[in-house]
């Protein structure tokens, strides 16, 4: 339980001051860390901006390999010193934040240290990758405004994943993609049934529907895909550049030259924005969140609204989970989703409950992944699991340190009894 | 104020199913009985959708019930499968009554049991009475300090338990392939991740070797037993347990009686995590005699399930852990009977646990099966 609920403010400050403080000395430490293990590389390194088939072509970046480094580092030091003497407030997420994106970058130019490196394959990448962290996110922040705590999304990626697998290789792309957005909801209905309806417990029904649909698509795609191939062969959709916007340097790739999902992503992230805190139905569906039994009071209908909003979160899901299957290869493997589920519930947490929150948070999930992807072509000598594990790693970081003023729906986990 | 409210409130709603003071008798056994009878229903559903004949489905479930308590191998069987459930399930009890949701028993499994074996083949030349034991204790230690690091960080800075033990499991797989790699942990001549064996003298000894070398049930078994009865004596016969229980049940009546809440965090996650990398070594010991990649095998997740469904009670979870060990010993039979793939053992087990947690839900479906109807889903 919160420290704040029984303590009084005194408390809180002398948490703040701590984290504060924690923050400083991480910081110092990072800027240490960096002179000490990154500190010797030699020559330049080369990130390319653009690729030569590219209409407007943008000389590479060179950047002199140990200044730049010495100078992040003694940047973060400066970053972590300040707060540890005088920070506090906004600064100590301000100071975190651009001392992790200072290290990053340092880490960068040491690993490409005499090399070179795509940054727009990269951006690319991170985009991609982001888009199912993003779906999840966005889904969780559906049911969360509504007060219903979502651990199925794992689940019901893995649903739409399977479904645009299977309905993708019988009826085509378009009919797999509509399918896997169904099933998806159909989960979601579910979920909202077993909480709403029913009273279950919420972790409890989140975690039993991840176990069904990973036990349900396992047992049939070993029973069934393993003898009829051609019910897993879906088509996949291909990337669709939009003229000029899609020729910017850098960003054009990164944003408009995509396939669906990420154009999907980006507008469902817009339009629920848009809807949860500007239209009236939005207002409504974060009252029920905040306190239920005032919106019912004021004759809003709260397990209607629940239902709705948990539905229209599992159909998000449905289409982030078809990304797995027909956003990249085609195919159905078990439990694909690998855990990419839950890490879109911590990116709604970092977030903030927030739809642009979640997208920001899964970009920066997406980049380290695909950080760790390039890097390995890159030769470093640190082993591929530790730069697998780094995603992870900053996650728990990120949580201790950062995250502490976040605030969830007020109601978010109750089950809501009319009188 | 908390960042964690909605987990917190959640885990409270939780903690009341998943710890009554009072059970009741329909609550106790006809609502498993229910759940157990409709998830098999469903999964002949299942089976029936993806094109499995009647006589299939019928051979399946004989062979589900052969499997797991049919013969002498079969409880053999279902003895080995439930073992390391019993044991995971049982620190997730003690999370569970403490008022922390630990998901990372998978993580902790896996750190205990490589713990365990690097522990049993680097001191190969102690004896048996020596080697055994402390291999075991080598992984509990670790499984408790790998499950401490999310205790602390609850503790200290409010990291959400949940999220910080996903990504130590998600971490643990890692390490876990990093570990297999080195030269001193890979067995020699392989290339792939595969750790060295562990001497004899650190295995668990098998019980009926005697009666036919097959029979892969082994001094485990006891272990379970003891860990059942050890957890009982700690949550109601002490004080330690007490306080466990206390901090789960009202955190701020706790705190006002002078508990420490934080302590008792590290605490109880750390207990957990000795159980759950005692159910690691148990299975490197006991069963594999190395450490593979992804040697757990999903137990972490499927404890979860037993420790609910045991209502975070030892003798519960006990009982629970024998329920899906015989499910997944029956499952192997069933693929190799009927030709039905263990996976659908996977949906039972979900649908049991549905059914368990959502006893309005049971009443909806069995109206007759019941006296009087539960008021609320919660009760």
């Amino acid at each position: 339980m919160s420290v704040a609920e029984t303590s009084p403010t005194r408390a809180v400050d002398l948490a703040a001051k701590r984290r504060t403080r924690i923050v400083g000395a991480i910081l110092i430490l990072l800027g240490a860390f960096l002179v000490l293990v990154f500190g010797d590389a030699p020559g330049d390194a080369t990130f390319r901006l653009s690729r030569p088939r590219d209409t407007w072509v943008l000389p590479d970046l060179i950047v002199p390999a140990q200044p730049f480094i010495y100078i992040a580092a003694a940047l973060t030091a400066f970053l972590g010193a300040r707060q540890f003497l005088r920070g506090g407030g906004r600064w100590t997420t301000l100071s975190l934040g651009l001392g992790l994106g200072l290290a990053v970058m340092a880490f960068l130019v040491w690993a490409t240290a005499e090399n070179a490196f795509s940054l727009t394959g990269m951006l690319q990448a991170t985009m991609v990758r982001a888009v199912p962290i993003a779906l999840g996110g966005l889904a969780a922040v559906m049911c969360e405004r509504v007060a219903v705590v979502n651990i199925a999304v794992e689940g019901m990626l893995l649903a739409g994943a399977f479904t645009g697998a299977l309905m993708g290789s019988v009826i085509g792309g378009w009919g797999g993609l509509l399918s896997a957005v169904v099933v998806g909801g159909f989960f979601g209905f579910i979920l909202a049934a077993l909480v709403v309806t029913y009273r279950m417990d919420q972790i409890i029904a989140g975690v039993v529907i991840n176990l069904f649909v990973l036990g349900l698509t396992s047992y049939v795609s070993s029973q069934v895909f393993a003898d009829m191939r051609h019910l897993n062969n879906a088509p996949v959709f291909r990337s669709i550049k939009i003229p000029i916007l899609g020729d910017i340097p850098v960003i054009g790739p990164m944003l408009f030259n995509q396939n669906l999902f990420v154009y999907g992503a980006l507008i469902m992230v817009a339009v629920s924005t848009y809807y949860l805190f500007h239209t009236r139905s939005g207002l409504r569906a974060r009252a029920v969140g905040e306190h239920p039994r005032a919106a019912d009071t004021l004759g809003i209908d709260v397990y209607w609204t629940r239902y709705v909003h948990v539905t229209i979160g599992g159909m998000i899901a449905g289409f982030g989970g078809a990304w797995f299957t027909l956003g990249s290869v085609g195919r159905f493997d078990e439990n694909m989703t690998g855990g990419r589920g839950y890490i879109g519930l911590a990116a709604m947490i970092f977030g903030r409950w927030h739809p642009v929150g979640a997208l920001m948070a899964a970009l920066v999930f997406g980049f380290t992944d695909s950080l760790q992807q390039k890097l390995a072509l890159l030769n470093t000598p640190i082993p591929s699991e530790f730069l697998a594990m780094a995603p992870y790693i900053a996650t728990i970081i990120v949580v201790a340190g950062l995250v502490g003023r976040a605030r969830a729906p007020a109601a978010d986990g109750k089950p809501y009894v009319k009188e | 104020m908390s960042v964690n409210e909605a987990l917190d409130t959640a885990r409270d709603k939780l903690l009341e199913r998943a710890a009554p003071g009072r059970v009741q008798f329909e609550d106790l056994v006809i609502v498993p009985l229910f759940a157990v009878v409709a998830a098999l229903m469903i999964g002949a559903l299942v089976m029936l959708a993806t094109g499995v004949d009647l006589a299939t489905i019928g051979r399946s479930y004989v062979a589900l019930v052969v499997g797991s308590v049919g013969s002498v191998a079969a409880l053999s069987e279902t003895l080995v499968a439930a073992v390391p459930l019993v044991l995971a399930a049982l620190g997730l009890a003690i999370g569970f009554r403490t008022g922390l949701f630990n998901i990372g028993a998978e993580g902790q499994i896996l750190m205990g049991g490589l713990a365990a074996v690097i522990f049993g083949f680097t001191f190969a030349n102690l004896p048996f009475v020596l080697l055994m034991p402390l291999s075991l204790l080598a992984g509990a230690v670790t499984g408790a300090f790998y499950a401490g690091i999310a205790g602390w960080l609850r503790a200290a800075t409010g990291a959400h338990e949940v999220i910080s033990t996903i990504m130590l499991n998600l971490i643990s797989y890692r390490l876990l392939d990093y570990m297999l790699s080195l030269d001193w942990v890979q067995r020699e001549g392989r290339a792939d991740p595969v750790s060295r064996s562990v001497p004899d003298a650190a295995e668990l000894p098998k019980l009926l070797e005697w009666l036919d070398p097959n029979l892969r049930v082994h001094a485990g078994v006891f272990l379970m037993l003891l860990a059942v009865a050890l957890v009982y004596w700690l949550m109601f016969r002490t004080k330690l347990g007490f306080e466990f229980r206390a901090s789960g049940a009202s955190p701020d009546a706790a705190r006002y009686a002078g508990i420490r809440a934080s302590l008792i965090i590290v605490v109880a996650m750390a207990t957990a995590g000795a159980l759950a990398g005692l159910a690691g070594a148990n299975q490197t010991l006991g069963v594999l005699g190395r450490a593979t990649p992804g040697f757990s095998a999903g137990i972490g997740f499927d404890a979860i399930a037993v420790a609910l469904m045991g209502r975070s009670h030892p003798v519960g979870v006990l009982f629970a852990g024998l329920l899906f060990g015989g499910l997944e010993a029956g499952g192997r039979q069933m693929q190799v009977d009927a030709g039905v793939s263990i996976d659908l053992i996977g949906i039972i087990q979900a649908l049991i646990i549905v059914f368990i947690a959502a006893p309005l839900l049971v009443c909806a479906i069995f109206p007759w099966g019941f006296r009087s109807d539960p008021k609320g889903g919660a009760q």
